[in-house]
């Protein structure tokens, strides 16, 4: 049986567990929001822990959830420019039909509470969907994952300032949106 | 302030990003002009829309397995046993110790140790990470493992005899902390790992070779030694005598 020395600091390994690990299901909720498709979420996942314990050492702190991030960042980044070269084949286009644009004008099938929560919430992942990149990155980050501006301008490479007008427009694109399935309710 | 300013900082305002003097601007603003109020209460609603929740997504289990497994594996209490088996000296024990693992013991627990004892030499020189404590005084590399390790290695001072001691450091055979004390001959590294044994009894050295290292090893007073260096043969046994002699005198 060969021995299998993976990592020489097995010190290392226990703790990127003990801070990465708990973390997951953030780093794959912000992996489908980039990436909008679930295949492509996993191994971009996949491929951020891997990168992660690599360059554990550059952590520095003190929160972990943005350096993990920012990895994720990179890989999907480097997916969006794989997608950009490859001709397109359908799988890589938008799921759930993202793009097609009123989505909120969907009726309400039953007037149970969790049925409408759970609609809602499909309405207003599929609106978050149809953000363009940038606001998109940028309202996940803020309204799903919870970071500061400050957290969310190192993750994106920004000035605090565009992390600010990116939020207002992606929240006044979603404005527009949500009136207007309010306006569907009545 | 105006409507412009007010609707890139009501976000901030609702975000609890904006500082006591911004705030009052904002929100006094917000007071006088109907279309930034109305703005600031959609935003305030559908804010509260996404915490009710159904937004996040969970990692799929197969997902966790497949990231999980590429980790490099935890701590495995089985590979105490294994250490500590070799110690006793027969696969026997560690397999009545841990019936699980008999069947990968099997009497070849010896050359897997020293697999990995040269593989974590091996390490040393490649890694740049030959010392974790850099000293060349016993007095600071022995009190360093404290805290580090369940045991405490002598440390012995051999300049005069030829072997300069470099420092120490933590290493690991397969989740095991080991202490390694590093010495230096000519320009050949000497890493003499050190780990606590199972019993007191004293068993006799025993020199081999494997990957071109020469590998020495034997037990004193309940620590079990690894020396694992290129020097020849000869001279690293040379090595091994005159530790165990100074630790002798020095215990």
């Amino acid at each position: 049986m060969p021995l299998k020395i993976v990592d020489n600091d097995p010190e290392k390994a226990r703790r990127f567990r003990e801070l990465a690990l708990p973390h997951l299901d953030d780093v794959y909720t912000l992996a489908r929001y980039l990436l909008r498709n679930a295949a492509d979420a996993d191994d971009a996942v996949q491929e951020c822990y891997l990168r992660a314990l690599k360059h554990f050492h550059t952590y520095q702190g003190p929160a972990i959830k943005p350096w993990l991030f920012a990895i994720l960042r990179n890989v999907c980044n480097a997916e969006y420019a794989r997608r950009a070269n490859a001709p397109s084949t359908g799988a890589d286009e938008l799921p759930e039909d993202a793009e097609k644009a009123p989505l909120w004008h969907e009726a309400q099938e039953t007037p149970e509470a969790q049925i409408v929560k759970r609609h809602e919430a499909g309405t207003i992942r599929r609106l978050i969907a149809g953000l363009a990149d940038p606001f998109r990155e940028t309202f996940v980050l803020r309204e799903i994952e919870n970071l500061s501006y400050r957290e969310i301008a190192d993750v994106a490479e920004v000035p605090v300032g565009t992390v600010m007008s990116r939020l207002a427009r992606a929240r006044a694109m979603l404005r527009s949106a949500w009136l207007a399935e309010q306006e569907l309710k009545k | 302030m105006t409507c412009d300013e007010a609707e890139i900082l009501l976000h901030a305002l609702i975000d609890g990003e904006l500082d006591a003097g911004h705030a009052r601007e904002v929100e006094a603003h917000i007071a006088t002009c109907a279309k930034c109020a109305a703005a600031a209460r959609d935003y305030r609603e559908i804010k509260k829309a996404m915490a009710a929740g159904g937004l996040r997504y969970s990692a799929p289990p197969e997902l966790r397995r497949r990231i999980e497994a590429s980790l490099p594996r935890a701590q495995a209490p089985t590979r105490r046993a294994l250490l500590r088996g070799f110690a006793m000296g027969s696969a026997v024990s560690a397999i009545a110790a841990t019936g699980l693992f008999a069947v990968i013991l099997r009497g070849d627990d010896e050359a897997r140790l020293q697999t990995e004892f040269v593989s974590a030499h091996l390490r040393s020189l490649q890694a740049n990470h030959l010392t974790d404590v850099v000293s060349t005084d016993q007095h600071t590399v022995k009190p360093w493992f404290n805290g580090r390790l369940d045991v405490a290695p002598p440390v012995a001072d051999l300049s005069s005899q030829g072997f300069t001691l470099v420092g120490g450091r933590l290493d690991y055979i397969d989740g095991r902390p080991v202490g390694a004390l590093i010495y230096r001959r000519r320009q050949h590294v000497i890493n003499l790992f050190v780990a606590q044994g199972a019993s007191a009894e004293t068993r006799a050295a025993k020199m081999e070779t494997m990957q071109g290292f020469n590998v020495h090893r034997w037990s004193e007073r309940g620590l079990n030694y690894w020396a694992v260096s290129d020097l020849a043969k000869d001279e690293l046994a040379n090595f091994c005598e005159k530790f165990e002699a100074a630790t002798r005198a020095a215990g």
